[in-house]
């Protein structure tokens, strides 16, 4: 395999009215060609800032960290995407390398112009393609996602579509491109479990035939363990634990992973009782101090928790948690 | 172990007009058709099928809140008896009291000027239930008390709240006029896991508290595995099996229950590819196919399936099912 992205100490702030929050801290991750990475957190803790940082895609007031690194690996050398300046610059990652579905279609398409010309009007920006070939090939890759009847479907609206429709369609345009990496957030959420079965399945078989690098966005662990090569855990901004899926499942060594798991209904026991994890996610403006999960956190071994953010601390093989319970210096505890 | 039945409705179906059709029959959505259903007192009774089945729109005829085109449904609590389709307004304002509606997030539907304890308080003042301002307040502590809701933020306003605590206002607002029946619909869907284990058992001790029954409608299988006591599964308008939550989820006998329980994502990374996928999707309720309205999509599907529709029948304890099929797939499986 060969390295595709790598992300080093991503920190992104936003200035909000209220004052500046803190979104992503010191988020650090790579990823190889062909492998699909999980990236998992309830809602607020970060995944679709963190997504749009490696397209250098969010809004206006976000100030990134200096010691933030993205280097995209491409054949013909590394990019270096926090230096990217402009549009045209830009134009190497924002649909051309890198795709982007999201969890509600619609916003990605725009609700007056047929999917087909969408679709033909991104691959003439990002490829060399002529009209022709691009609409022959929005065709072949709206009939590649499994939507029937693909001639039709190229001249319709995506408000003609139903929903499971539209994301395949979705998947269609992000992948004529055919990028790099995928980046898919929430791609199934808003889906029924039969919908999204399929979808899961459609994306797995064209990881298999294109070879692309996927981030998958999801707060739903099934899914991950359905579909992902590793995970990251995130909680508030933070990188809490990162594996290999079966180690973090099964073995899972942050407490909030534990929390996440246990508070899950699963149908292997229906008797068992669900258990929350206490409290409240507290607001990005109350951003707790020390380990940013101690007012959640049911393992909490000292003052230190609250004072100090723990280190990420490799655990096992391909497999770190930030957490104190894992500092040597702790081991006697 | 047989309580009284509390709700039930009998060959209950809503239709929706649609515009057009200036020849021939009226064209109409037919959301919800021929429902047979049994609620029993003190259940906790769950309602799961994918979006576009008619779950929302059953809810509501159930609490008049939907128009019955056909059939009809019957409450009977002990106190009163109704027949929901030709309530008169006294009756109706009274059966209003008794059965209530949870709203996913009563903070869209209502004003940003409210404060919690107004939220809460709204339905009291609506039906006229209090006499008294004292009262109406110490009737709104005592119900935020009973969802766990801080007394002090009642003077607050449901923005500054998380989903988790919307949701609890959301309950309160619903209990507070004395129900006996509460639909909760898709109650916990937005919050997340972590909070939702949190409203679920707040919902089931409330439940087991105040002698409750609740018709809690659902598209996540695995919570409702978990909550109700008997789960009743639908597709295109009509109940395709209904059963004792375990028998369901250990015995499904209709197509479609097990299509949709191997549909739920395992959390064993080893079970990948093991799931039995099911094409296509739900056709519209405008033209539904004939037969059995899952043919389209049924793995088992035979030529009598295309042109007769089955009906419910038992398939045992408190199990009934749809299928023209369900003995002979049974007999293959075991
Ligand atoms: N444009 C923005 N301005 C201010 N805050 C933002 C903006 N976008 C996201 N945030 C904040 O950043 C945090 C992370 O958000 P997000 O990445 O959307 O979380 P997730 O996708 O995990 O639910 C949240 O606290 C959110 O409110
Ligand atoms: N007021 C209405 N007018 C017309 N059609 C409706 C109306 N309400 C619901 N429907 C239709 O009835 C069907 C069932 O809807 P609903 O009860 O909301 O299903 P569910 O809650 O299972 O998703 C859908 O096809 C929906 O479009
Ligand atoms: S560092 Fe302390 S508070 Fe944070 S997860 Fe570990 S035990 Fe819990
Ligand atoms: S009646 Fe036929 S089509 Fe319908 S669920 Fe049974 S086997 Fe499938
Ligand atoms: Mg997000
Ligand atoms: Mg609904």
């Amino acid at each position: 395999m060969s390295r595709l992205i790598d992300v080093e100490n991503l920190t992104l702030q936003f200035d909000t009215d209220e004052g500046r929050i803190t979104a992503v801290d010191n988020v650090s991750f790579s990823l190889e060609a062909g492998e699909v990475m999980g990236l998992v957190g309830e809602s607020g803790s970060g995944k679709s800032v963190t997504a749009k940082s490696l397209m250098k895609l969010n809004p206006r007031n976000a100030v990134y960290g200096p010691d933030t690194r993205i280097t995209l690996h491409l054949e013909d050398g590394p990019v270096d995407v926090m230096s990217l300046q402009n549009d045209t610059e830009m134009k190497i990652v924002r649909g051309g390398s890198i795709s982007l579905i999201f969890q509600e279609p619609m916003a990605s398409f725009a609700p007056a112009i047929s999917i087909g010309d969408q679709m033909v009007e991104q691959l003439m920006i990002h490829t060399d393609f002529t009209k022709a070939q691009s609409k022959e090939l929005s065709i072949e890759m709206l009939d590649r996602v499994g939507i029937s009847d693909p001639s039709t479907r190229f001249g319709q609206y995506a408000f003609e579509l139903s929903g499971g429709m539209r994301q395949r369609a979705m998947i269609a345009m992000a992948l004529s491109t055919k990028p790099k990496l995928l980046i898919a957030d929430e791609p199934t959420t808003a889906l029924d479990v039969t919908i999204q079965a399929q979808v899961i399945d459609l994306m797995k078989d064209l990881v298999t035939e294109f070879g692309m690098g996927i981030i998958f966005i999801t707060h739903d662990l099934g899914v991950i363990a359905q579909t992902a090569d590793k995970v990251a855990v995130m909680y508030l901004g933070k990188l809490v634990e990162q594996g290999e899926v079966r180690d973090v499942i099964r073995r899972p060594a942050h407490p909030y992973t534990r929390g996440l798991l246990a508070a899950l209904p699963t149908l292997d026991d229906i008797d068992a009782p669900l258990t929350p994890i206490p409290g409240d996610i507290p607001s990005p403006l109350e951003r707790p101090s020390g380990c940013v999960y101690h007012t959640r956190c049911q393992e909490v071994i000292g003052p230190r928790c609250s004072a100090e953010a723990p280190q990420f601390l490799q655990v096992d093989t391909n497999h770190a948690a930030a957490c104190h319970i894992h500092d040597a210096s702790e081991g006697a505890a | 172990m047989s309580q009284p039945t509390l709700i039930s409705a009998q060959g209950l179906s809503v239709h929706y007009a649609l515009r057009g059709g200036l020849i021939g029959p009226k064209p109409y959505v037919g959301a919800v058709e021929n429902v047979d259903i049994e609620i029993a007192s003190g259940s906790f009774f769950g309602l799961v099928g994918e979006s576009g089945s008619g779950k929302t729109t059953l809810g509501r005829a159930m609490l008049r809140a939907a128009p019955i085109s056909r059939g009809d449904v019957h409450f009977d609590d002990g106190e009163v008896s109704y027949s929901l389709k030709n309530l008169g307004k006294q009756d109706l304002k009274d059966y209003r009291k008794r059965a209530q509606l949870i709203f996913q997030d009563p903070y869209a539907a209502l004003s940003p000027r409210m404060t919690v304890r107004d939220i809460i308080a709204e339905p009291l003042e609506v039906m006229g239930l209090t006499s008294s301002r004292a009262e109406t307040d110490e009737r709104v502590r005592e119900i935020a008390a009973k969802c766990r809701l801080n007394v002090e933020h009642l003077r607050r306003f449901p923005h500054a709240f998380s989903g988790g605590q919307r949701q609890r206002i959301s309950i309160a607002r619903a209990l507070v006029s004395g129900p006996k029946f509460i639909v909760a619909d898709e109650s916990v869907a937005a919050l997340d896991v972590s909070i939702q284990a949190d409203v679920l058992n707040l919902l089931k001790a409330i439940q087991e508290d105040m002698g409750l029954t609740f018709l809690f409608i659902s598209h996540d299988l695995s919570v409702v595995a978990h909550v109700c006591d008997h789960v009743a599964v639908m597709y295109l308008g009509r109940i395709v099996e209904t059963a004792p939550t375990r028998t369901l989820f250990s015995n499904p006998r209709h197509p479609y229950t097990s299509a949709l329980l191997s549909a739920i994502p395992s959390l064993d990374p080893d079970d990948r590819g093991k799931v039995q996928k099911l094409e296509g999707e739900i056709p519209s309720p405008t033209n539904p196919p004939p037969g059995c309205k899952f043919q389209t999509r049924c793995p088992h599907a035979i030529d009598v399936c295309r042109i007769q529709e089955p009906s419910l029948e038992p398939a045992g304890t408190e199990h009934h099912v749809a299928c023209h099929r369900w003995q002979e797939l049974r007999d293959q499986t075991n």
